[in-house]
């Protein structure tokens, strides 16, 4: 059986009593895709923060790679391939896709003395990165004058700048048109081709059970479902989800 | 995949029609306009000796104007330029004299003072370490930039007429006064320092990290910092920057009155901001020019220049200012409504 890349053991935290997250378990295999789902306060958050280091568990261990880790902070997490992709995408409106896809990593070549940006450089690796998404999204245009679709493309650009074994999506879906769904849902599948495991978080059933290959429900901090998307169906999740079925 | 090769880091965007290269344009175009309408109604203004001097007399605001520039594109202000302008002047004529004591010497010469370099780096360093200050205090107690530096034109204000004890300190050495009234091949000093400093600050902006960071940080502060921009140490720098211009444009002025005195550039910062906001640098940050900043200062100093030769009151050219400042964001804002209805 192939090492899972990452692994909850016996994970909980705790925010003063609050039991935010409790005796949670679970793993990620490489190149899969697993829809994160629960209700307002369920854990999501708390998980996902788990995952990329912005917080550390207050009891049961996280295994990176078979390997017992501790994120020293969000940073350390992307250093060690773990990306995430915002919700409002932490663009920056005024600078083209290029510049953001390599914003705080930019490619410089010296000239003389000083260090200067290398913008063909980067223009030609973000269309490389736009090009292996099949995206149409053009490095030079302003990611002001973007449509929702082509915005994703490029918070999703930069996490293949690192190789992020593990890329977080945090509910990508629920701010764009229904035009531009499929869309984001084409770029998540590319990264699964690329083997990248993508934990999406998500309320809209139908992109789940379109793109991902397992599907964990949390509720009330707890994990009430973990199974193939197969073997589940859209009315299952939703009675787990609200609590009308217990367990699954 | 059609790529078009480009000058600058920023694209211009796809599908420019004509009225918004005129838009974009509309301050350069406005420059010429000027200069033509004076150059017909008085000839007195192509004379080379005349626009020489409008150049020396852009120069100051100007130079202050690219350190505002930084400030603006991370959506901060500096409010503190005119103030600090006059300490920094002060301070670097008390050097260049050797202290206080001999504030009214104005025999040539007798000084027994500082050499002109350690005055320039005294004016510089004071600026430098203002704008450090209030950077300082920018980004570790998260005032808005707007009260802190509106603090400093107050403290700094102050501060120099606590040092001066009021009065103006005068009569430089000739190696002192060149920098502000020498030419180099008839060009004025000021004018040649003011044209390299652009470049320089263009050529950061466009083409280094720091520069793209001032602009990342004016665009999205937040999402910066996730991408691992360190905004605090960029947000610092500008007013660093900023005060470091204020310094060298203290030195330069002092040098061309052969003066300092506490009150010297009060209201500049509004002519500054005007200059960066007439030349489409937006206040909200993270857009903006130098060539932008450059133009405005210009236009600004053509309007005064023509208005003073054909005998127009002092007052009326502040309405003129007034009205041209808020027609230009008007207009920007009317592109930008235009932008995202199309």
């Amino acid at each position: 059986m192939t090492t899972p890349i990452l692994e909850f053991r016996n994970v909980s935290k705790q925010y003063g009593a609050i039991h935010a997250l409790d005796n949670m378990d679970f793993a990620l295999m490489p190149g899969e895709i697993v829809g994160l789902m629960g209700d307002n306060g369920a854990g999501k958050s708390t998980a996902v923060k788990l995952i990329a280091g912005n917080f550390q568990p207050s009891a049961g261990e996280i295994l990176l790679g078979g390997k017992i880790t501790r994120f020293a902070d969000s940073l350390d997490a992307r250093d060690q391939g773990i990306e995430v992709v915002y919700q409002d995408l932490a663009l920056c409106d005024n600078l083209t896709a290029a510049d953001n896809v390599f914003l705080g990593r930019e490619i410089t070549r010296r000239v003389g003395p000083l260090r200067i940006l290398d913008y063909r450089a980067m223009a030609d690796r973000a269309a490389a990165l736009f090009a292996e998404l099949k995206s149409e999204t053009r490095p030079r245009d302003l990611v002001r004058m973007m449509s929702g679709g082509q915005r994703q493309a490029v918070a999703i650009a930069r996490t293949r700048l690192t190789n992020a074994r593990i890329v977080l999506m945090d509910e990508p879906t629920a701010a764009i048109s229904v035009r531009q769904v499929a869309e984001v849902l084409d770029l998540i599948l590319r990264l699964k081709d690329q083997g990248v495991t993508v934990v999406l978080i998500s309320h809209r059933m139908p992109d789940v059970f379109t793109v991902a290959d397992r599907l964990i429900v949390l509720r009330r901090g707890q994990k009430v479902a973990d199974k193939r998307i197969a073997d589940s169906s859209p009315e299952e999740a939703t009675g787990l989800i609200t609590g009308a079925i217990e367990r699954a | 995949m059609g790529r078009t090769p480009r000058l600058s880091g920023l694209a211009h965007g796809a599908g420019l029609d004509t009225f918004q290269l005129i838009v974009r344009y509309a301050a350069p175009i406005f420059l010429l306009v000027l200069v033509l309408v004076f150059a017909l109604l008085e000839p007195r203004f192509m004379h080379p000796l005349n626009l020489l001097n409008l150049l020396r007399q852009v120069s100051i605001s100007g130079l202050i104007a690219v350190g505002m520039t930084f400030v603006i594109l991370t959506a901060g202000i500096d409010l503190s330029v005119g103030s600090l302008l006059a300490l920094s002047g002060l301070v670097c004529a008390m050097v260049s004299k050797g202290g206080i004591a001999d504030r009214f010497a104005l025999e040539i010469g007798a000084s027994a003072g500082n050499p002109v370099y350690l005055a320039a780096a005294a004016a510089i360093g004071v600026g430098m370490a203002a704008g450090f200050l209030q950077g300082l205090v920018v980004t570790k107690l998260r005032v808005p930039p707007f009260v802190v530096t509106l603090g400093g034109l107050s403290a700094f204000r102050g501060t120099a007429l606590l040092v001066s004890g009021g009065g103006p300190i005068s009569g430089f050495d000739p190696d002192f006064t060149w920098w502000g009234q020498g030419r180099i091949l008839t060009v004025p000093v000021p004018v040649i320092l003011f044209f390299v400093a652009a470049v320089i600050a263009h050529l950061v902006l466009r083409h280094t990290r720091f520069g793209k960071h001032v602009y990342a940080i004016g665009g999205n502060a937040r999402a910066a910092a996730l991408n691992g921009v360190p905004v605090d140490r960029v947000t610092v720098s500008v007013y660093v920057i900023s005060g470091f211009f204020c310094g060298l444009a203290a030195f330069l002025l002092s040098a061309r009155l052969n003066s300092a005195e506490a009150v010297a550039g009060s209201g500049l910062e509004l002519t500054v901001i005007a200059a960066v906001v007439i030349g489409g640098t937006s206040l909200f940050g993270g857009i903006g020019t130098i060539f932008g900043t450059v133009t405005g200062a210009l236009l600004i100093g053509v309007l005064t220049n023509g208005l003073v030769l054909l005998n127009v009151s002092s007052f009326i050219q502040q309405i003129v200012i007034g009205v041209i400042l808020v027609a230009a964001v008007a207009l920007d804002q009317f592109a930008a409504g235009r932008r995202q209805s199309s």
